[in-house]
């Protein structure tokens, strides 16, 4: 028997194992060696819900998954090949294994103990092995094989068996050891024993892989024409950068308040260790501490930020009014996750869009952006803060659990391309100040302590109209209502016109908006091959929507709108065009939708 | 001495003050003024922060910056102003409910963290902007609109929280002392950290007296010991009063009874790290002993705001990472031809 070749555009390959089994620094060695080799790469780590779940079960399982080679805009659906250290991996993972696909499970941990512990019955090993390419390596005994000549302790050795299943998979695919070796070479640099015996399992691994014929060869056709260079790059650290290069080109010092929550905390972390730049990163005791910081920062002249997700955003709300009425600069990022109340905090969803459009007492308009990729949410983090600076008001940032873990290659940008960002600082030749004086964009100036003869006071109270000075004259409310809110709605001037793709007269238009990009596209492009009169439309600005969003709607016959979410800007598009008919496909599995079940969902409605 | 840039007409907004007729914050408000007026900033510089309640009107009487919060925020808000821009004088104004119920987590953890802000907390022991709610520290069994058969709970006593929460500054005053007050605010903002100034405040609508057992003209020598640094605990009418300590505890004892003299008192030392005289001090209550006022508790430290800064400036001088062009092209990169 000869071993098969098996040629693709692209690869989808899942790690799986107990959290203690070193998934996601496997799965990250391995998106770091494919991006090196100028592979297009995206990647989705699936932590255990649970914190330290009972060892060996379906919910300790740490899964990474990533998806390289042609036209790459989603992590994948279901997966080429998955490699299980365990049993609990196998059935964690059932449902996202292509049929036929190859499972390189760790025999030697298949123990009548752990195999009841994982659920998983002789029988569903029968049709896992009828199904699909099973197979069994004793990649523990190897690794011990492997090391037996070290005196490094069971333990040890044990742990290095992440680098025999990164070995196989390197052959897999034909990759070079070198980059994770380089890598070894320096996390171990102290240890220099660890360093041999992590290579030398990693060794073992790939030679196993060329010896066993049932383990088939990839070849991926690549043809990548993307010029540049490139860092891989996650959402969240993506947004922490898009934040800190905006205040960097808006020549302002940045404060960042916030608290740990999941999925946001990373941005908190990013910023607290950007130290070189200048940033100031404040841990509020609560979520209302980081915002409220926030304000305080802004309005003594930083540009400031706050980090968060649903919950921490129900929270902060009241401060969101405050920043509204005080019109000072501040982004708000929500990272979305499965809600309501603690929900899903470790899985995506976009069910916060009603809660960031309206979640506050009183008139409140706060313009909302999504960000659409991990790469992308530096370009929105950016814009969201050039508006926050441009407009003195608040701008939420949608991202989600999806964006923020997720990674993918980023072409590194220059900040003399960045677009300048020009605070709304208060001229020196203003002969009188006023607080609340406006230009023709009704924006107030921004006159910060520290600065002469522009003492004022601010605060949550009602202002008058111009002064600033305390007032609760009833028209003087309703003017200043009506003034926050023109003022939000001009900055669709500043926002480019809504983009469509596929094809010009399409029958259905496929709306989305934020993370759901890449499936969507994918969908879109797939159906569009196999002859379907498809487009598509994704929303990263979603208030104020883009000035020519009805001149779209009104050129198709159907239009469905996708989302991770009962219907959200659907029913906001209702309120928006009432005219037009939206059709919606949702999902609220905690999970980014399925191109498969997408695909399926858009020809339905062509048909129907 | 050098003349004064300002005067205390310099604070003076143009708003109206609306506070009740005979409140005791008008008498406060006249106090920061003259001690803005004689402290060495620059006026811009000076910056006004508060939360919500009566009391937190106060920035908008003043000519300085200021900033009208939200209920409970005025600790965060004021941090967020202080550690922005370091080189601000920033003042934060709260009352009971603000700083010790809805604000109570935000409170003790600016103290913690020892911020640069001065704290004027309000304590008048009600709520007088809902028009007469108990607050967290109104006495026990007190009759008000929400305990009309009498309040259940026990109050917090702003100093003990403070020094439990590690603060390093503690100050009590009364609101109509104004002279005492300009003294101990121009005092507290040399002290670098979070200095929480307890001002007894009377509520003349819906809490009227209820700082009068203390204060009363008749009998406030008797019922007040203002402490100095490096003075003797004396008190008294006949300044013949003082405190010593009687093993674990303080005890009130006469000059020229029992062979008690001066010598033997206690000697107020501000700077004492140990917490369990100032703590013993600032629990001392009428009638058996007489009601602790002045600096009480002072300890040089650093502050969050100048540590934030030195951290920065150690890390900036160890770092390639100049600016965010070095930070993108950091670590690993990698080139498509
Ligand atoms: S209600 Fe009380 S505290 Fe408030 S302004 Fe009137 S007297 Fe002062």
């Amino acid at each position: 028997m000869s071993k098969q070749i098996i040629d693709l555009d692209n690869v989808v390959v899942k790690f799986a194992g107990d959290s203690g089994d070193g998934i996601q620094l496997t799965g990250t060695q391995l998106t770091n060696t494919t991006a090196l080799l100028g592979e297009e790469v995206a990647t989705f780590p699936d932590y255990p819900a649970e914190i330290r779940a009972p060892q060996g079960t379906v919910g300790g399982v740490s899964g990474f998954q990533l998806h390289f080679g042609k036209n790459i805009f989603t992590p994948g659906d279901k997966c080429d090949v998955l490699i299980a250290l365990n049993p609990a991996a196998i059935m964690a993972n059932i449902n996202s294994i292509k049929w036929g696909g190859t499972i390189i499970a760790d025999i030697d941990t298949f123990t009548e103990a752990n195999l009841a512990k994982a659920g998983l019955t002789p029988e569903i090993l029968q049709g896992v092995k009828q199904n699909y390419n099973l197979i069994e390596s004793p990649i523990s005994s190897m690794t011990k094989e492997c090391l037996i000549e070290t005196d490094l302790d069971v333990k040890t050795v044990i742990k290095s068996k992440n680098m025999f299943a990164l070995g196989i998979v390197y052959k897999l695919f034909g990759f070079p050891l070198k980059y994770t070796e380089e890598f070894l070479e320096k996390k171990f640099k102290k240890k220099p024993e660890l360093v041999e015996a992590n290579k030398m399992v990693l060794q073992g691994g790939a030679s196993y892989a060329s010896a066993i014929q049932a383990i088939p060869s990839f070849r991926i056709c690549t043809d990548s024409n993307l010029k540049g260079k490139y860092r891989n790059i996650s959402g969240n650290v993506a947004t922490a950068w898009g934040l800190l290069a905006a205040a960097e080109k808006a020549n302002l010092p940045f404060f960042l308040g916030s608290y740990p929550i999941t999925p946001a905390t990373e941005i908190l972390q990013e910023i607290a260790g950007r130290k070189d730049l200048g940033a100031k990163s404040f841990q509020a005791e609560d979520e209302i501490g980081g915002i409220v910081t926030s304000i305080g920062a802004a309005f003594a002249g930083n540009f400031a930020a706050t980090s968060t997700s649903g919950p921490g955003l129900a929270l902060k709300s009241e401060a969101i009014g405050l920043a509204v009425i005080t019109e000072l600069p501040l982004v708000i990022v929500d990272v979305q996750r499965g809600g309501p109340s603690t929900g899903l905090p470790t899985k995506t969803e976009q069910s916060d869009l009603f809660q960031a459009l309206s979640g506050r007492n009183g008139e409140s308009p706060v313009p909302v952006i999504a960000a659409s990729s991990p790469s992308n949410c530096f370009d929105y983090a950016y814009k969201a803060s050039k508006i926050a600076i441009e407009h003195m008001t608040p701008v939420l940032l949608l991202t989600d659990s999806y964006l923020a873990n997720g990674t993918e290659p980023w072409k590194i940008v220059a900040m003399k391309d960045m677009d300048v960002i020009t605070p709304k600082t208060v001229s020196r030749e203003t002969e009188e100040y006023m607080p609340y004086m406006r230009d023709e964009n009704f924006v107030r100036s921004w006159a910060v302590p520290g600065m002469k003869g522009y003492e004022h006071r601010i605060g949550g109270l009602e202002k008058m109209d111009v002064t600033g000075t305390v007032s609760y004259v009833p028209a003087n409310h309703e003017r200043m209502t009506m003034l926050r809110d023109s003022k939000i709605k001009k900055i669709v001037n500043d926002i480019p016109e809504q983009t469509v793709e596929g094809v010009k007269d399409a029958d259905v238009l496929v709306i989305g908006w934020g993370s759901t990009y890449g499936h969507i596209t994918t969908a879109v492009t797939e159906l569009i091959a196999e002859g379907k009169k498809v487009a598509h439309a994704h929303f990263n600005y979603i208030y104020p929507l883009p000035q020519n969003t009805e001149d779209i709607l009104k050129k198709y016959k159907k239009i469905v709108v996708c989302e991770l979410n009962l219907g959200q800007f659907a029913n906001y598009l209702r309120m928006n065009f009432p005219q037009y008919e939206y059709r919606q496909f949702n999902k609220v599995m905690g999970l980014p939708f399925a191109v498969a079940d997408l695909k399926e969902s858009i020809n339905e409605i062509m048909e129907g | 001495m050098a003349e004064n840039k300002y005067t205390a007409k310099d604070f003076k907004s143009g708003q109206e003050v609306r506070w009740c007729p005979g409140c005791g914050d008008f008498s406060v408000l006249a106090a920061v003024q003259k001690a803005f007026s004689e402290l060495n900033h620059e006026k811009e510089d000076y910056a006004v922060i508060s939360g919500i309640g009566c009391s937190s009107r106060f920035p908008y009487y003043m000519n300085n910056y200021g900033f009208h919060g939200i209920h409970g925020r005025a600790a965060v808000l004021a941090s967020g102003v202080k550690v922005a821009n370091p080189k601000l004088s920033v003042w934060q104004i709260t009352g009971d409910g603000d700083a010790l119920a809805i604000g109570g987590n935000h409170f003790i953890h600016e103290v913690r963290r020892n911020v640069d802000v001065n704290v004027l907390l309000f304590n008048n022991q009600i709520y007088g902007l809902t028009k007469g709610q108990y607050s967290p520290t109104s006495k026990f069994g007190q009759v008000t609109k929400t305990s009309p058969y009498g309040t259940i709970e026990t109050p917090f006593n702003p100093g003990q929280l403070t020094i439990g929460a590690g603060g390093k500054f503690f100050a009590r005053t009364i609101d109509v002392n104004v002279k005492e007050s300009v003294e101990i605010f121009k005092f507290a903002d040399g002290h670098k950290g979070t200095s929480i100034i307890e001002i007894l405040q009377n509520c003349v609508i819906f809490n009227n007296g209820a700082h009068s057992k203390i204060t009363d003209k008749e009998e406030r020598e008797n019922n007040q010991l203002w402490v100095e640094h490096g003075k003797p605990m004396i008190f008294g009418k006949e300044k013949n009063k003082g405190i010593v300590l009687d093993g674990y505890k303080l005890k009130v004892v006469t000059i020229g009874e029992n062979g008690i003299t001066e010598k033997d008192l206690l000697v107020h030392d501000m700077t004492e790290e140990d917490p369990t005289i100032h703590n013993a001090l600032v629990n001392m209550k009428l009638p058996d002993f007489p009601v602790v006022f002045g600096v009480i508790r002072a300890i040089p430290d650093k502050s969050y705001d100048q540590m934030i800064v030195e951290q920065i400036e150690s890390v900036q001088a160890n770092s390639p990472v100049k600016c965010m062009d070095d930070l993108f092209n950091s670590g690993s990169t990698w080139v498509v031809e």
